[in-house]
């Protein structure tokens, strides 16, 4: 669904993506780690357009995402800090999406919004939010439009242990649906279930991209996190 | 907002009330304005931008034109902005003294407040930190309140042996406050009190043809920055 070819991005001196080349179909729950500073955030928004890389393209579905904007429609994105107009209610924020994405056709999903009990709080205004809450209200609005491609930046920082199961259980359930989903986090423990594929990082260069299952058998470890620890051990000189 | 709708309604209302004739309150009104409206707009702006930056981020990772995104904003900031100025300078122009020229006092304030908008949207795109940005708003609006007719007297003082009357047109051209200043100066009898350089304003911009040049240019100066933000803003990474 998402093809990524030979992606270069520098900021000033920086190599924040150094020929980075990666291939992500449907029906896969992909784990993008690495070190802090290896490139995982501007992957990201460079699949989303928000940053536009210096050479290399991105097609999404066979079509260059590069001056396109409508294949955004398919992408449910959260963010790591989400950050929304502070004098506007839950309620509002929602309205607005709604209204901003108003396709009719479109069977809107709120699960999160119930299970999250956003429903309760939908008067509140957003300043007055603690960040998990407003981290809930970031995830339920990735969700909500039924996209086929979820891309989670950190999904679960912030979360409580209630709300990162529930969280969890979503993500298990549109896995099921065939949807790709993306996910960063440095919380290896909690993706163990969760993913079928790992992409690892390192100062903006691809390092590997496996099926969970050829790590697990090559590192000998079944716990992911043990299991990419050997491979950093390995890797490190 | 609507502090500076109150400020401005309370400022026209005193200087109108202290002078009989309202003509005059018209001029000292005009000075006011001409200082006020681009530093609130420009600085106000800004700040708007900078402040809403995160949620213009998650604005762009979603199915939007980036240019839609842009120019709503745009409208939407300036479009309040003029309502304050419209009701807080427009309601008293339009008791005391609605005639032509308190009308051209408003449609300049309302133009001049769309530039300033205008070029607070090319410095905050352009400025990734927000001191900086705020500190080039400042800049801007000294430079086109004060410095640049400053530089102006000084060229002209210079160059007080050639003959200028041309260049000095061309160079009001170059701030849009000059621009609005001159409009209205010259509606206003007391253009006659500005000697030489009056006569050859009047020769110019008195005419027709001139009032039409002073509103393209005007019009050019809303236009220009605007677009130029959004020709960069397509292209920032965010």
């Amino acid at each position: 669904m998402i093809t990524v070819t030979n992606v270069k991005k520098n900021f000033g001196k920086l190599a924040a993506l150094d020929n980075v080349s990666i291939n992500c179909n449907s029906a896969e729950c992909i784990a993008l780690i690495g070190p802090n500073g290896s490139g995982k955030t501007t992957l990201i928004k460079s699949m989303l357009g928000m940053v536009v890389p210096d050479s290399g393209t991105i097609l999404f579905n066979q079509k260059d995402i590069a001056h396109d904007w409508k294949y955004r429609k398919h992408i449910g994105y959260m963010p790591q800090i989400g950050r929304y107009p502070e004098n506007m209610t839950i309620g509002q924020v929602f309205d607005m999406m709604k209204s901003i994405r108003k396709d009719e056709s479109i069977q809107l999903d709120e699960e999160l919004y119930v299970e999250f009990g956003l429903d309760k709080l939908s008067d509140k205004r957003m300043q007055t939010l603690s960040g998990g809450t407003r981290q809930k209200v970031s995830a339920c609005l990735a969700f909500l439009f039924n996209p086929d491609v979820l891309i989670l930046d950190e999904p679960t920082a912030g979360l409580d242990p209630v709300a990162s199961e529930i969280l969890k259980e979503k993500i298990n359930r549109e896995k099921e649906k065939g949807k790709l989903i993306l996910i960063t986090s440095h919380i290896l423990s909690e993706l163990d279930d969760l993913v079928t594929h790992i992409i690892f990082m390192q100062d903006g260069k691809l390092k590997f991209h496996k099926p969970i299952d050829a790590l697990r058998s090559e590192t000998g470890e079944i716990k992911l996190s043990k299991a990419i620890a050997s491979i950093m051990l390995k890797t490190t000189p | 907002m609507l502090v500076y709708t109150l400020f401005l309604l309370i400022t026209s209302l005193s200087v109108f009330n202290l002078e009989d004739n309202s003509a005059k309150g018209l001029l000292s009104l005009l000075n006011l304005i001409l200082f006020i409206v681009p530093l609130v707009s420009i600085i106000f702006s800004t700040i708007y931008i900078y402040n809403s930056s995160e949620f213009i981020e998650l604005l762009v990772s979603q199915p939007l034109q980036r240019k839609n995104i842009w120019l709503s904003l745009f409208f939407g900031l300036s479009g309040s902005m003029v309502l304050a100025f419209f009701i807080g300078a427009g309601i008293p122009i339009l008791i005391y003294e609605p005639s032509p020229t308190g009308l051209m006092m408003l449609a300049i304030g309302c133009i001049i407040t769309i530039i300033f908008v205008a070029i607070a949207f090319l410095t905050t795109v352009n400025t990734r930190d927000k001191a900086k940005g705020i500190g080039t708003a400042i800049l801007l609006w000294l430079y086109f309140a004060l410095l640049f007719d400053g530089l102006v007297l000084f060229i002209l003082f210079q160059f007080s042996d050639y003959p200028l009357e041309k260049v000095v047109v061309i160079i009001s051209a170059l701030n849009p406050i000059d621009l609005g200043r001159i409009l209205i100066l010259l509606r206003l009898d007391v253009s006659a009190l500005m000697g030489y350089t009056g006569a050859v304003f009047k020769d110019f911009f008195g005419t027709n043809v001139g009032l039409i040049v002073a509103f393209t240019t005007l019009l050019l100066w809303c236009v220009i920055p605007l677009g130029l933000s959004v020709i960069k803003f397509k292209k920032k990474d965010l």
